[in-house]
């Protein structure tokens, strides 16, 4: 049976149902009249049964990685260990309260500790807080900590310096501290020099913000010498930890010069993307910024652990509460059960996977840099667009054999990039299965170009209309837009 | 590709017209709107005595799907008018940018500035170079 | 694999990693654990936190998560899946996001939200940025003393290094609510002030003067922002579209997720159809395939870090996918009665609470403005008397001191919690412990 197109839930029931049972002992409601809404409009009316048959059929509208290979660069979509599921579900953590005595919540603050000293020992760096909700929270976090840091000496430096490689979120973090962004050119490797970080240097720059390995999945070789280039001025260096998967038990940040690192803990350790979040973005700090780091921190007291308030140089909170605590449970499942040993094992994996990914493709597509990668591998549709065929074809193509489609048109500096993340829980069946795909694609675009450009053919929808979503946006239900 | 040769260009892919009147009508070129894709969304500057902007400031900005990209003013002047109908039919940018698509109307400073301004020569060259 | 690529060992794989940076030796980490091993692990630590009758709220809210619920948020399809930038094959999560912001601006009474931030305290930040961005000549915002103080700390956080931006804080009146006459002084003549902010229900669980503070925003020009903690309450007080609030935002844990010990939450955000463009966040719209089928993709991106770049409205990149998908489908199961009848529910014990304590243990309500289901007593040397019933096991609120340290009128200040997952016998017991006074 082909799947279907499932209404949306607004669209079903009927007037007296309910998918729960409330017992309402008397109608009086202890509040004055003009204080209520007269009734819940445009609530639907359904049964319990309605409502999972609708969820459930929207599930299987959706591709995943518990599907099939999921081979997004710079998104580490590596398996997501279902036991961590079953840890964050424990009653025991589910339903412990954030101002609960803190007598009375040892294990959380223990797993908090504890996981912290791990992401240290991991990045080479000596403070960590897990406050941060996700990874653009947490480079916010670290920029804040940077600027907090150069007020404590009192200077205010305004620029921060950017590659160009680098994720959208970096200049959006630096301009939310009142920064301005001056872009760093890659070079011919693809990477920033360190002549270049040179020729911009100053004393006005706060820091230079970079991703090691960079978007385009290679190591930036000059980091040493560029962190000397900016610690020299004055300036710190914010990594932003995103591809921590290709580093992790090989080389560490602390010692590239790094002094501020945000980690994903959605990506590197496995925490489920969840259709876009929850994620969580831990923040680790160099010794001497840790009085900078969101409030509070947990310290031992008198033989046990609590939450220390009494932080004069604090940034302050990013997020209420502590983090996302369900996520770190989950995360901490995921180290407990590979270790150290195991750790490390996944990055070589990983790196070892997108190299074997190149090195089988490299004949098909143009490679953008024809250098060593780590774990992940920049394609261009450089040999497909002499035939018409672009990078959206070919990912929009990849869909129809099965697959989700790399990522696309990222980073910037490449034209009609495809972006390759393996990550190290694939078996070597799947990727030859990738590979075979993509392989047919290159061929399809050189035999029935069609084909590929009007791609895709088998899935419950064709190309969607995103023009007509952003001229004429419909953002929620309503009769009138229900039939298009 | 257009690139009519009674106006005037940017190297940011903004087109000039000067009008008998002398004032200047701006908007962005076939390349521009080619390389941004179906326009979603326009915002201008409003038109007035006191909306005076700098040469190569941004002035508007253009929306499409997948990029929103800054419109640079091509000369410094007063904004004496803004094109209205664009905000309801952004879509007249894509399909008639030498016409329905234009921007804003200024009040030039300068006539120096104005000689400055690219040939349509010019700018046939430059946007040769980048198509390859 | 290795002779695909032309080398001999995986050692060989790192050439680009200078010889210096590379590590000598292992990580200083145990070696990992079997799938038993680690749960026995977890459940030792999940064991070590108590699980004690609980009146706390303050932002976290205990309430009953249906089966289904949990069933909808463990399919893999859901929890394994990216960002939805393949929509063709991602319609599950997106349709999803877009039943999910229709629910969320029928809730506030809004026309539009978006596909959730990342919990009320960051959403209640952006709101305030937001604000500052459609006026941009004025920089004061007031914001009322009954905002969660966490919530002002992060927004504190958040407007430190914007370069622009100044709060001021209103005081509340004796009542509990936001002193109006305050805000109109501080608004003053109005031209400087980009919005005006308020708690409804506010922390001390107030139910605040909205629609009043709105009307003053209003005439100044500014945008009225209200702030939720208890996502509940809206389904049973007039909503803040109604009461003339420009931007709801809200904390929505309540509406089917766990407490969790404080996360993952949920932000919400609503706003008015004029002010579309200056929203933060992810956006999901409705649009047609080629063959006319309706379908819904990410909108609007423009706005967003990953094209504007250090133009964006916000650095925002993931949403809360999962989260927002519970509160989906909890919206769904309660439904248009479900929900609302829960909220009454809520309200009547939360009052037959406040009057027990107040006959039983004499214990009067410090604020007499109407709440919904939190509200605050003070008890004499609140402390001793909060750590002798935790002894008694029992945890009989949140000492409002604890958050507003150092302000004499809080000292004594309790914040108590009732919901539908109360039981008599917690109330019994709180009662009995908060009555027994310790010896003069």
């Amino acid at each position: 049976m082909k799947r279907q197109l499932e209404p949306p839930i607004f669209e079903k029931g009927s007037v007296g149902r309910s998918g729960v049972d409330v017992a309402v002992g008397s109608t009086d409601i202890p509040l004055d009249a003009s204080l209520l809404r007269e009734e819940l409009d445009g609530f639907p009316e359904v049964s319990e049964p309605e409502v999972v048959r609708h969820y459930v059929r929207l599930s299987q509208l959706n591709y995943s990685a518990a599907t099939n290979f999921y081979p997004l660069g710079s998104c580490t979509m590596k398996y997501n260990p279902v036991a961590n599921e079953r840890a964050a579900a424990l009653a025991g953590f589910a339903g412990i309260h954030p101002y609960a005595p803190d007598a009375t919540v040892q294990g959380a603050l223990a797993l908090i500790r504890d996981l912290e000293q791990w992401l240290c020992e991991i990045s080479g760096l000596q403070a960590v807080s897990l406050q941060p909700a996700a990874g653009a929270q947490g480079e916010l976090t670290g920029m804040k900590i940077i600027r907090a840091f150069h007020e404590s000496h009192g200077r205010a430096r305004k620029k921060v310096l950017i590659p160009e490689s680098a994720h959208g979120t970096n200049p959006a973090s630096a301009t939310l501290c009142g920064y301005d962004s001056v872009s760093i050119p890659s070079d011919a490797r693809g990477l920033i020099s360190a002549q270049a970080v040179r020729d911009r240097i100053d004393e006005d720059v706060a820091a230079l913000m970079v991703t090691n390995p960079n978007t385009l999945g290679l190591f930036e070789e000059d980091i040493v010498e560029i962190a000397e280039i900016v610690h020299g001025a004055g300036g710190l260096i914010y990594m932003d930890g995103a591809n921590m998967n290709a580093l992790m038990g090989v080389a560490k940040p602390g010692h590239m010069g790094a002094d501020v690192l945000q980690f994903n803990l959605h990506k590197t350790f496995s925490t489920p993307h969840g259709g876009g979040g929850p994620g969580s973005g831990p923040v680790a700090v160099r010794a001497d910024l840790e009085p900078f780091l969101p409030r509070p921190r947990v310290i031992e007291r008198d033989g046990r652990l609590a939450w220390e308030w009494n932080r004069p140089q604090s940034i302050g909170k990013v997020r209420s509460f502590y983090g996302n605590f369900g996520i770190l449970v989950r995360a901490w499942s995921y180290m407990l059960a590979n270790g150290g040993d195991g750790l490390t094992e996944a990055t070589r994996t990983a790196v070892l996977a997108a190299n074997y990914v190149k090195a089988r493709l490299r004949g098909r597509y143009h490679l953008a840099y024809d250098r060593p990668c780590m774990h992940e591998v920049v394609l261009t549709d450089r040999i497909q667009a002499r035939l018409g065929v672009k990078t959206l074809d070919v990912a929009k193509r990849l869909l129809d054999y099965g697959f989700h489609a790399p990522t696309i048109y990222f980073p910037l500096v490449v034209a009609g990039a495809l972006m390759i993340e393996p990550t190290e829980t694939e078996s070597l069946e799947t990727l030859d299965d990738f590979i075979e795909a993509m392989e047919c694609i290159a061929g399809e675009a050189e035999t029935e170009p069609a084909k590929v450009r009007e791609a895709p053919h088998e899935t419950v929808l064709s190309r969607l209309d995103e023009t007509r979503a952003a001229r004429f946006p419909v953002l929620t239900w309503s009769v009138q837009q229900a039939r298009p | 590709m257009e690139i009519p040769d009674d106006l005037h260009y940017t190297k940011e892919h903004e087109w000039v017209r000067v009008e008998p009147d002398g004032t200047c009508t701006v908007g962005i070129t076939d390349y521009a709107q080619e390389q941004l894709g179906d326009i979603v969304f326009v915002e201008l500057p409003k038109a007035g005595e006191e909306s005076e902007v700098t040469r190569d400031e941004p002035m508007a900005v253009v929306e499409s799907v997948k990029a929103a990209s800054d419109v640079y003013a091509p000369i410094s002047g007063v904004v004496i008018e803004a094109n209205d109908e664009l905000p309801n039919s952004p879509n007249a940018i894509n399909e008639d940018p030498y016409g329905d698509g234009w921007l804003v109307r200024i009040q030039p400073k300068s006539q120096a500035e104005l000689e400055e301004l690219m040939s349509a020569e010019d700018y046939e060259e430059l946007v040769a170079g980048l198509i390859d | 694999m290795l002779a695909t690529i032309g080398i001999g060992s995986v050692d060989e794989l790192f050439p680009s990693v200078p010889a210096a940076l590379k590590a000598k030796a292992a990580l200083a980490l145990p070696d990992g654990l079997g799938e038993r091993e680690v749960l026995e692990r977890m459940q030792a630590l999940a064991d070590a936190n108590e699980l004690l009758p609980s009146f706390q709220g303050a932002g976290a809210y205990r309430h009953f998560v249906p089966a289904a619920v949990s069933l909808v948020m463990s399919r893999s399809e859901f929890a394994t899946s990216y960002t939805p930038y393949q929509p063709e094959v991602s319609q599950g999560t997106l349709q999803a996001a877009f039943e999910f912001q229709t629910y969320v601006a029928r809730l506030t009474g809004m026309e539009v939200a978006n596909a959730s931030m990342y919990d009320g305290a960051s959403a209640f930040a952006e709101a305030l940025l937001m604000a500052l961005r459609v006026h941009k000549n004025r920089p004061r915002l007031l914001v009322s003393a009954g905002i969660h103080p966490e919530y002002l700390e992060v927004a504190r956080t958040y407007l430190e290094g914007y370069g622009r931006g100044q709060i001021v804080e209103i005081a509340l009146a004796a009542d509990g609510r936001t002193d109006l006459e305050a805000l109109q002084a501080a608004i003053g003549s109005g031209s400087d002030v980009a919005a005006v902010a308020v708690g409804y229900p506010n922390f001390f669980g107030v139910i605040d003067d909205l629609a009043g503070a709105g009307a003053l925003a209003r005439k100044a020009g500014a945008l009225c922002i209200s702030v939720t903690t208890e996502a509940l309450a809206l389904a049973l007080l007039r909503s803040p579209g109604e009461c003339g609030a420009d931007i709801a935002v809200a904390e929505g844990q309540s509406l089917g997720l766990p407490v969790s010990y404080g996360g993952p939450g949920l932000g919400m955000f609503a706003t008015r159809t004029a002010h579309l463009r200056q929203m933060p966040g992810r956006l999901v719209g409705q649009t047609v395939d080629e063959e006319g089928r309706r379908g819904y993709v990410l909108t609007l991106s423009t706005r967003e870090q990953h094209i504007r770049r250090e133009k964006a409205t916000s650095n925002i990149c993931t949403n809360q996918g999962l989260a927002a998908l519970c509160v989906t489908v909890y919206m769904s199961l309660t439904g248009r009665r479900g929900l609302r009848e829960l909220a009454i529910e809520n309200t009547q014990a939360a009052h037959r609470v406040a009057e027990r304590l107040t006959r039983e243990a004499g214990l009067a309500l410090a604020l007499s403005a109407p709440f919904f289901n939190e509200f605050t007593i003070e008890v004499p040397d609140c402390e001793a008397a909060f750590d002798r019933a935790v002894a008694g096991g029992v945890i009989p609120g949140v000492k409002v001191a604890r958050l507003l340290p150092g302000r004499p009128e809080h000292k004594n200040r309790l914040l108590v919690t009732v919901t539908e997952m109360t039981r008599a016998s917690d109330v019994d017991l709180l009662i009995d412990r908060l009555r027994s006074r310790a010896a003069a």
